[in-house]
């Protein structure tokens, strides 16, 4: 009988902060500068630099923190953690060993085999690496510090976890939360989000833990899953043969669908950390923490349960709307300015769904704004525009966040409401389709459909239907 | 000497160092590392079971910066000084194959 | 009348009363400096027309009273590990020979604030390790008190250019005593501040949490103004400190009676020059005739100070000398094919012997399986140091002695041994794990005319006692 074993998973998350600068300048977090327009002497390194810590770094750490039941270290220090890399200016890392300024924490996940808690080891604080561009032409790697200092934190959980399914439970968890919190946007694509993959495999039974390996580079979700079931069978396969796993970090390679170990002489993996004698220890005090505490948003639990009160609309919308906080906001928002909230869900389950899916947008992508959707229900509640028209205007907005009242004005979209031009267009249609009022007296009622196509046709879709229908029944009479 | 350096420890700490010493430098290099052991030892002299270890000899704390962006760009004079660049980039041996 | 030899303040004074203009001052600094810098090499880079453009401007500034500061356009000679802009700053290594700061020093930014006249960029000890300024990629620096003598280290430029008048005074940097020996040796004063009180911004650092820059003058008054201009807390060092008051001038007064002296045995023991002993104890004479009560007592702990040092300091160093790497300023190897090769090369090829042994035992003593033998245990060391001064400073408001056991020895001596070199140290390393202010005062010479210093210690923050002790005591004696 062949043997079964279980796979054993801890993830290292790092979150890109939400920070206005970096961690230890002055220097603009903001993406898409050209190369090296965000760098300063501390962030490339320039010798008598020295670093100062950005409060917010402390604040969105703790909050993360609180937010997943870890316990505030109150003193916590900066270590250094030291290796040579061209995208690591100063070739250290600040990074937290000794001290990180979260412990022992938790999440719940909830997948199909039930709901479990994944443990955090630990959550600390640290600077990112510049970015490394590989130029083909030249044979060589040209080095942008503009990332080099943003702030990240460094998720640690304990390896809790055994399928794909429930690392990407996990992910999602982690990911919702931290937007909550507005701590990051989590993008994992452009990676403010990224996770590394600890894995090791076991017999059903055995007393300890295999080998494990960390895999980097996973980019998507997708890849994640990918990977991890290519490790699995890449670590079973070597044991079946009587060979032995080897700890080591690999690197995936989604495209090929394979990783390769990132092992070279010249990386010795001696971090020799050490405390950061330039920067001084943190000490948060109780009330600062209780001031986080008191600055935590109102989380998915608690709005759903406030929704569920407050708004009358159903639980499997309550659920959609709550998975982001951005769809959340949008919700709330659009409410707040007079929306009717079963409207607003409407748009955000229906055609908001539709259009995320066709151009695959993430709900922390969305453009259009609260006020634009409130706008737009405004006007297909003043009929201004019918349901068709609406549809349209709102794919403008979801796309490039329109303004809808321009533009239904500019496009010249209003339904008309002119009954007497309604009328004679529809005396028109029925003298020109004497064979559909025929079929339509002779109690065939498709009929009726083909004759408001026409007429909105003749209107060229500016009509509101319901108008028609009255006016065309009143005719047929 | 009670210190003896191999020409391992001397090859990985060159490695961990990113220095690349010549034969007659590690020779060297094995004499003076043992020798500044032997000295540190002296340490051990000394009972220090239950004192902390001291980084900074103040108890200073909490020295923060606000959320405030401060800098410019200013690419041109971090730049000044690079051996080798292109494009507004440090330019370096090509880190992968 | 010879304009170099006048200290800063009396020419100061001078420029201000337009007995003097900056343009002369700076034109005889650099007379001098042509004179001797053959001989002395007391200079890496010279800011000569720089220097005069620039004495043309404060001069201006001081006719029309912006500047009316007591170093108002008092030539000022910077040692060449703190940050100048747009001015080479080499810290004496072929691997930062081209490179030119985009910033400078927070200590050099407050001196120029008051007026100063940078006229050049000191030689040293490469980044600062070594004592008697021999591991300079660009030549030694002479004793001017005796050509074939060290004037120190490893701000040995900086204290011999104003012991030959070449600048009317000197930043130099202190991380074991860097700024205390060679003012000994070469007959100047120098005050090594309580850590935190003069910004490291600027500093290319060796050991950052030892690291002090500080003032080096021909005499006490001197330096307790210039401490007093150079000082401030910087919101870019987060080890600067906010001192309640940086107010030195206030210690330049003549009087000790009642001050309590301590005397450590340990510090006269085995291993101190007779003469240099006899010279520091008559110090402590004079100053008991001015009315203080001297007292010898036991430090302890002195054997332990050099090993917890170069421990803790070497670690750090490894860590803070990892960024010069030939990627991103200073120099980079010419054959550098593959990454690693290049890192390598250009570090090889750009640090001295004696760097390169502090990066390779400071790597070593942080790496996996002897850090907490090794470092953990020197930061241990350190601490229970700072226990002793502080047992020491609850009975003494001064702890005199030697600032180093011998005078200045002759070329070669030390640097080939380099434990020898580290011991020439023991009387001022301690000083900098426990973050005291400390100030080196000629005290006298040897039979060969070698210069004398004596070391004086007082608590941390309490430079204001330093300066009286040490003011009073040079009221006791004519220059030398």
């Amino acid at each position: 009988m062949a043997k079964q074993y279980e796979t054993v998973i801890g993830l290292e998350v790092h979150v890109e902060l939400a920070t206005k600068t970096k961690i230890f300048c002055g220097c603009s977090t903001a993406f898409g500068g050209a190369p090296n327009t965000h760098t300063c002497p501390v962030c490339t390194g320039m010798p008598g630099s020295l670093p100062v810590l950005n409060k917010q770094v402390v604040e969105y750490a703790a909050a993360v923190g609180l937010a997943t039941n870890c316990s505030i270290t109150q003193y916590c220090k900066f270590d250094r953690k030291n290796y040579f890399y061209p995208d690591n200016p100063q070739n250290y890392q600040i990074s937290q060993l000794y001290l990180p300024i979260c412990r022992n924490g938790y999440v719940e996940i909830e997948t199909e085999t039930g709901k479990k808690q994944v443990r955090i080891h630990e959550i600390h604080m640290e600077e990112d690496a510049g970015k490394l561009i590989h130029d083909e032409w030249d044979d060589c790697s040209l080095v942008d510090f503009n990332r080099s200092g943003v702030p990240l934190i460094e998720i640690v959980s304990e390896p809790d976890m055994r399928s794909a399914e429930e690392v990407i439970a996990y992910l999602e968890k982690l990911r919702l939360i931290i937007q909550y919190l507005g701590a990051s946007d989590c993008k994992l694509q452009e990676g403010s989000m990224r996770a590394d993959v600890n894995l090791s495999v076991c017999e059903v039974g055995a007393p300890a833990f295999g080998t494990r390996t960390e895999t980097k580079n996973l980019n998507s979700f997708k890849a994640i899953a990918r990977a991890i079931e290519n490790e699995r069978e890449r670590q079973i396969e070597l044991i079946e043969d009587g060979k032995s796993v080897i700890q080591e970090t690999r690197r995936w390679d989604d495209a090929k669908e394979y990783s390769y170990a990132m092992r070279s002489k010249e990386d010795a993996q001696d971090y020799r950390y050490f405390p950061e004698p330039d920067l001084v220890p943190i000490v948060i005090s109780d009330a600062w923490l209780l001031d986080i505490k008191n600055k935590q948003p109102e989380f998915r639990d608690e709005k759903m349960a406030r929704y569920k009160e407050e708004f009358d609309i159903p639980a499997y919308d309550i659920s959609l709307i709550t998975a982001s906080k951005h769809m959340a906001d949008l919700f709330e928002e659009a409410v707040a300015l007079g929306s009717n909230p079963k409207k607003v869900s409407n748009w955000l389950m229906v055609e908001t769904l539709r259009l995320m899916k066709d151009r695959n947008v993430e709900a922390e992508g969305l453009k259009f704004s609260a006020g634009n959707l409130a706008k737009l229900i405004a006007l297909t509640e003043a009929k201004t525009i019918n349901s068709s028209v609406a549809k349209e205007v709102f794919e403008a907005m979801f796309d490039n966040d329109i303004d809808p009242d321009l533009y239904v004005e500019e496009k010249g979209l209003k339904s008309v409401n002119d009954e007497g031009a309604l009328r004679t267009a529809l005396e028109a249609i029925i003298s020109e389709n004497p064979q559909s009022v025929a079929d339509y007296k002779s109690g065939k009622a498709k009929a009726l459909g083909f004759l408001t196509g026409q007429a909105m046709r003749a209107m060229k879709g500016k009509a509101d239907p319901s108008e028609i229908n009255r006016i065309l029944l009143e005719l047929l009479q | 000497m009670a210190n003896i350096i191999s020409d391992e420890t001397i090859d990985y700490v060159g490695i961990l160092a990113k220095l690349e010493l010549s034969d007659e430098e590690k020779e060297q290099a094995k004499k003076d590392m043992g020798n500044m052991l032997d000295y540190i030892d002296k340490l051990n002299e000394l009972n220090t079971d239950g004192v902390e270890p001291m980084s900074h000899v103040f108890p200073v704390n909490n020295c923060f910066r606000e959320d405030v962006v401060t800098n410019g760009d200013d690419r041109d004079a971090m730049l000044q000084n690079a051996p080798d660049m292109k494009a507004g980039s440090y330019k370096v041996p090509r880190t992968v194959n | 009348m010879d304009i170099t030899k006048m200290t800063a303040l009396a020419l100061g004074k001078k420029i201000r009363q337009k007995e003097i203009s900056v343009r002369e001052a700076v034109l005889a600094s650099q007379e001098k400096i042509k004179e001797q810098e053959e001989s002395l090499h007391c200079y890496i880079t010279l800011n000569t027309e720089a220097a005069l453009l620039q004495a043309d401007k404060v001069q201006k500034l001081i006719d029309n009273k912006s500047l009316t500061g007591p170093l108002a356009g008092v030539p000022v000679a910077i040692k060449d590990n703190i940050c100048t802009k747009d001015i080479l700053t080499t810290c004496a290594s072929k691997i930062l020979s081209n490179f030119i700061p985009p910033y400078s020093a927070e200590a050099y930014i407050n001196l120029e604030r008051q007026g100063a006249i940078l006229l050049g960029k000191t030689n040293m000890d490469e980044f600062a390790m070594g004592s008697t300024t021999e591991t300079s990629a660009f030549g030694i620096t002479k004793n001017p008190h005796d050509t074939s003598r060290v004037p120190g280290g490893s701000s040995g430029g900086s204290c011999a250019a104003v012991a030959a008048d070449e600048c009317f005074y000197a930043l130099g940097s202190d991380t074991g005593g860097s700024i205390r020996q060679p003012s000994s040796f070469c007959g100047v004063t120098g005050i090594k501040p309580t850590y935190g009180t003069v910004s490291r911004y600027g500093l290319v650092a060796y050991g950052s949490s030892l690291d002090q820059i500080g003032p080096i003058a021909k005499d006490v008054t001197d330096c307790a103004v210039i401490l007093e201009a150079i000082s401030s807390y910087d919101p870019k060092d987060s080890t600067s400190v906010k001192r309640d008051s940086y107010d030195f001038t206030a210690g330049l007064v003549n009087d000790v009676k009642g001050l309590k002296i301590g005397l450590p045995k340990d510090y006269f023991g085995e291993g101190l020059d007779s003469q240099v002993s006899e010279s520091i104890l008559a110090a402590a004479k004079e100053l008991e005739a001015k009315g203080a009560i001297l007292e010898e007592f036991d430090l302890g702990l002195v054997d332990y100070a050099i090993p917890a040092y170069y421990t803790i300091a070497s670690a750090e160093a490894s860590s803070n000398l990892a960024r010069f790497d030939g990627v991103k300023y200073g120099y980079r190897t010419e054959d550098a094919d593959e990454l690693h090769h290049m890192y390598k090369k250009s570090r090889s090829e750009g640090f001295g012997p004696e760097v390169k042994r502090r990066i390779m035992l400071g790597s070593f003593v942080l790496s996996s399986g002897y850090y907490d033998a090794y470092y953990l245990k020197a930061l241990r060391t350190k601490a229970l140091i700072k226990q002793a001064f502080d047992k020491a400073f609850d009975r003494y408001d001064i702890i005199l002695g030697p600032a180093a056991p011998t005078t200045a020895p002759k070329f070669g001596e030390l640097v080939s041994d380099p434990i020898k070199m580290y011991l020439s140290d023991i009387y001022t390393i301690s000083t900098n794990l426990a973050g005291l202010p400390g100030i080196s005062v000629p005290c006298g010479k040897d039979h060969e005319g070698l210069p004398i210093g004596v070391q004086m210690l007082a608590k941390c923050f309490d430079e204001k006692t330093l300066i009286r002790a040490a003011y009073t005591y040079e009221q006791t004696r004519e220059r030398v």
